[in-house]
């Protein structure tokens, strides 16, 4: 903790120039980039022109990886090495895959998370994520020609932690400065919401290539707020597909296709599925390895019925956003589509039935995500905006540990406003119980074998008390990314014992520099200096206000050994930054940090009150 | 829990609304969205991770203290907390026979309806249970504003919470004829 500068409201720190910063739509199927240019939200095309870049990677045995069109391209011919799809996979383990039929990667069961064989040696869905984001990265630090200061990396509002937390690992792997995972159907609303000046409730029907997500959010005067969120982290445009593939087999007496005649179907099955939603019928052909000839006609009604429960399954979720909302259909103003899968003739029908009114649709349902997501991302990276607005999101799933007998006890219940925390006590049940075990869940059922599992730790060195006397207090943190973070305190006998957990599936910084390590030397020794330069603003800046912050309130809250030990923190944090060593000069901001906790909470106190107290909050209305 | 972050005043002064269970939803909102709109992680997103942390454990705070003034049954615990009076919701199980056996019908007749697929039942009861609330929480506002009888809002909050755990289960069987 440092000092915090709590400056004007409505006034910035410093003037500064326009940073550069982009909106990024990791999508299942396609993924693009986007940002602000002359106030303007612009998705950023590559040197053809195209705005999506498909998101496959293939794994080639020099070493080299192709992203997007090219790997697309060879996905028949190549299907083990060319992973589609990927993000299916974050944050899963092999268990979590429902059907891995027609799926034709070498799948490698990993704790934690899945990984996947290929010729180039195994990788992960993280580092799979992270090549297409490199591609996007590059090709927004040309177009916009500099570097750029951050990201807005779009998750499934229904993604839960550990997929999350995949999502963050794999920009950090890119090299991307992550400002804030946003929502994707939230960021679908800002790009509506700012657009259409709406006041109102809204309903945001996402249907992605393999995710579904409902958010109801209520606008108004500047403020998006999320009442509720529901979805389906396995559900997309991919299980269309799947359903035409499993009628071709049927239909042709096909069994047991190898990995090409796999993905050559399921591609043909895809183009039929997009050919649907503008005519009646479509012909299917595709000509197998084995000399086999298939050719189908498939009707818009057929796959209207072979579809229609995975239509029926979005409904679901709507309805318990809605009651999680406290709402009814008719309380709901307009509903916003979004999602390449909303263009289907049967699921625009489905949704304008249950809502009972047309879904809008006058943006484009592929990039609205990213368009909404930039526009977020200029406003974090520090630029001025003409018009503020608040952005309120929530957390979907419910957060819980386990109990006796297996049972999930929940702290922080679904659809809490983030960030938020909550603690909780805990005691001892047998005498001299020096450990105790903690299991983090998350999820809505009662059962833990149910939930999804998010960390498992002890808490050791409590001291021997008889049973029920030590007081165990843990606290879940989720910040505005949605990341949660338990620590754990013994409170009963005065002896602090202090954990902070980091969940057991998130990358450490240790796997994340092998990672990099394992790519070129020349995309390290850009982190490298990537790193040194961070610390050193971040050292300089320290410095800086701690040196204002003494000059400002040193002698008043400061005794005189207070003010030399703070001194002589910085003359060592001087010392590492004349190093050029980015580990060292961290070290040295973090023990700044640690000796001016107590001097920062006595000034933040200080300024809070004062800000706060000084005036009545009606003051502070519309600054 | 962000709790060695200590702001002085208490829920109610942080957003400048009076000591009161009857409040003005959107005074509060209102509020706390001027509020959110100084502390919020977007706010601080280009600052350092010293800063961005500093907000977080604002905004939390702010959180916790729109969603304990927003439910009813929330405030009005807090409000009582902030008289000195301990809700006992934990220990205090002697609640009036009547209400009891209420309770035990109204149960019966959730469990009904749920094993029975009763949609429109289940609404029915909702609505009615809504209503029951209501009028619990009126009276909550007549105890502890007008009368100051803290002991008897006490009891309305014990109350308040058996409704509270009949609605999870009315929603929790909703949620299982979704399946």
């Amino acid at each position: 903790m440092a000092l915090l500068q709590i400056s004007e409201p409505g006034l910035s720190a410093a003037p500064h120039q326009h940073r550069l910063a982009v909106g990024i739509d990791l999508g299942t199927t396609n993924s693009l980039v986007a940002t602000v240019r002359n106030g303007i939200s612009v998705v950023l095309n590559d040197a053809e022109g195209r705005a999506l870049l498909p998101s496959v990677v293939r794994y080639l045995a020099d070493g080299n990886v192709q992203v997007g069109e090219s790997a697309q391209a060879m996905q028949s011919e190549d299907p083990i090495n060319t992973i589609i799809s990927a993000k299916r996979f974050m944050g899963r383990g092999l268990s979590d895959i429902r059907d891995t039929l027609g799926v034709p990667y070498r799948f490698v069961d990993a704790p934690g998370m899945l990984q996947l064989r290929t010729v180039a040696g195994v990788k992960s869905p993280v580092e799979v994520s992270a090549e297409i984001l490199k591609v996007l990265r590059a090709r927004a630090e040309e177009a916009l020609a500099g570097e750029l200061v951050g990201a807005v990396i779009t998750v499934p509002a229904y993604f839960d932690d550990a997929q999350r937390q995949a999502t963050k690992d794999a920009a950090r792997l890119a090299g991307l400065n992550v400002l804030r995972l946003l929502n994707e159907p939230t960021a679908a609303a800002i790009a509506y919401g700012l657009d259409n000046a709406s006041e109102g409730v809204y309903a945001v029907y996402d249907l992605g290539g393999g995710t579904f997500d409902i958010s109801i959010l209520k606008l108004s005067r500047g403020v998006f707020e999320v009442l509720a969120t529901n979805g389906n982290s396995a559900l997309g445009g991919d299980d269309f597909d799947q359903r035409i593939y499993c009628w071709l087999l049927e239909k042709n007496n096909l069994s047991a296709l190898n990995a090409q005649d796999t993905r050559l179907l399921l591609t043909r099955a895809r183009a039929s599925k997009e050919d649907l939603t503008k005519h009646a019928e479509t012909s299917l052909t595709a000509l197998l390895s084995g000399g086999e000839t298939i050719n189908s006609m498939l009707t818009r009604q057929d796959f209207h019925v072979m579809s229609q429960n995975l239509v029926a399954n979005t409904l679901q979720p709507v309805r318990r956003a809605l009651r999680d909302a406290g709402l009814k259909v008719e309380d709901i103003k307009g509903v916003v589509m979004v999602g390449g899968s909303t263009r289907m003739p049967q699921v625009q029908r489905a949704v304008a039935e249950f809502f009972r009114q047309t879904p809008l649709t006058n943006l484009d349902p592929d990039k609205v995500v990213a368009l909404g997501a930039a526009i977020q991302a200029n406003v974090l990276a520090g630029n001025r905006s003409a018009d503020d607005w608040l952005l309120l999101d929530v957390i979907p799933l419910s957060l819980g540990i386990e109990t006796m007998g297996g049972l999930t006890e929940k702290i922080i219940p679904r659809n809490s406003t983030i960030p938020t925390a909550r603690a909780q006590e805990f005691t001892t049940y047998k005498d001299g119980q020096t450990a105790m075990s903690i299991h983090v869940v998350q999820g809505e059922r009662e059962l833990v074998s149910d939930c999804r599992s998010l960390a498992k730790f002890d808490l050791r060195g409590i001291p021997p008390m008889v049973a029920g006397a030590a007081r165990i207090r843990i606290t879940f943190q989720v910040d505005a990314d949605g990341l949660l973070n338990v620590s754990a305190l013994e409170t009963g006998s005065g002896v602090e014992a202090h954990i902070t957990v980091k969940p057991s599936y998130g990358l450490s910084d240790t796997e994340i520099t092998r990672m990099l390590q394992d790519s070129n030397q020349h995309a390290q020794d850009d982190m490298l200096a990537r790193a040194l330069r961070e610390q050193q603003v971040d050292a300089e800046q320290l410095i800086e206000a701690v040196e204002n912050a003494l000059v400002q309130d040193g002698a008043e809250l400061l005794n005189q050994a207070g003010q030399t030990r703070i001194r002589a923190s910085m003359d060592g944090l001087r010392a590492a930054l004349q190093t050029a060593d980015h580990q060292a000069i961290k070290r040295a901001i973090a023990a700044l940090n640690d000796t001016t906790v107590t001097f920062a909470q006595a000034r933040m106190d200080k300024s809070v009150s004062h800000a706060l107290g000084g005036r009545k909050i009606t003051d502070l209305e519309g600054v | 829990m962000p709790v060695s972050f200590n702001f002085q005043q208490n829920f109610f002064q942080l957003f400048g609304l009076p000591e009161h269970f009857r409040l003005d939803n959107a005074q509060l909102d209102q509020q706390y969205h001027a509020l959110q709109t100084q502390v919020h992680p977007d706010k601080f997103a280009h600052l350092s991770e010293a800063e961005r942390r500093m907000s977080m454990q604002m905004a939390t705070r702010t959180n916790e203290a729109y969603q304990t003034l927003h439910e009813p049954v929330r405030r009005a615990r807090y409000l009582l907390g902030l008289r000195g009076v301990d809700t006992q919701e934990e220990t205090n199980t002697a609640m009036p026979m009547d209400f009891l056996i209420e309770q035990m019908e109204w149960r019966e007749a959730v469990e009904e309806a749920r094993q029975s697929g009763d949609v429109v039942e289940l609404e029915k009861l909702e609505t009615r249970l809504r209503h029951e609330v209501q009028l619990l929480q009126e009276l909550l506002a007549v105890k502890i504003d007008d009368e100051h009888s803290y002991a008897a809002a006490a009891e309305g909050v014990r109350k308040l919470k058996f409704l509270e755990k009949l609605a999870e289960e009315i929603v929790s069987a909703f949620d299982t004829m979704d399946n």
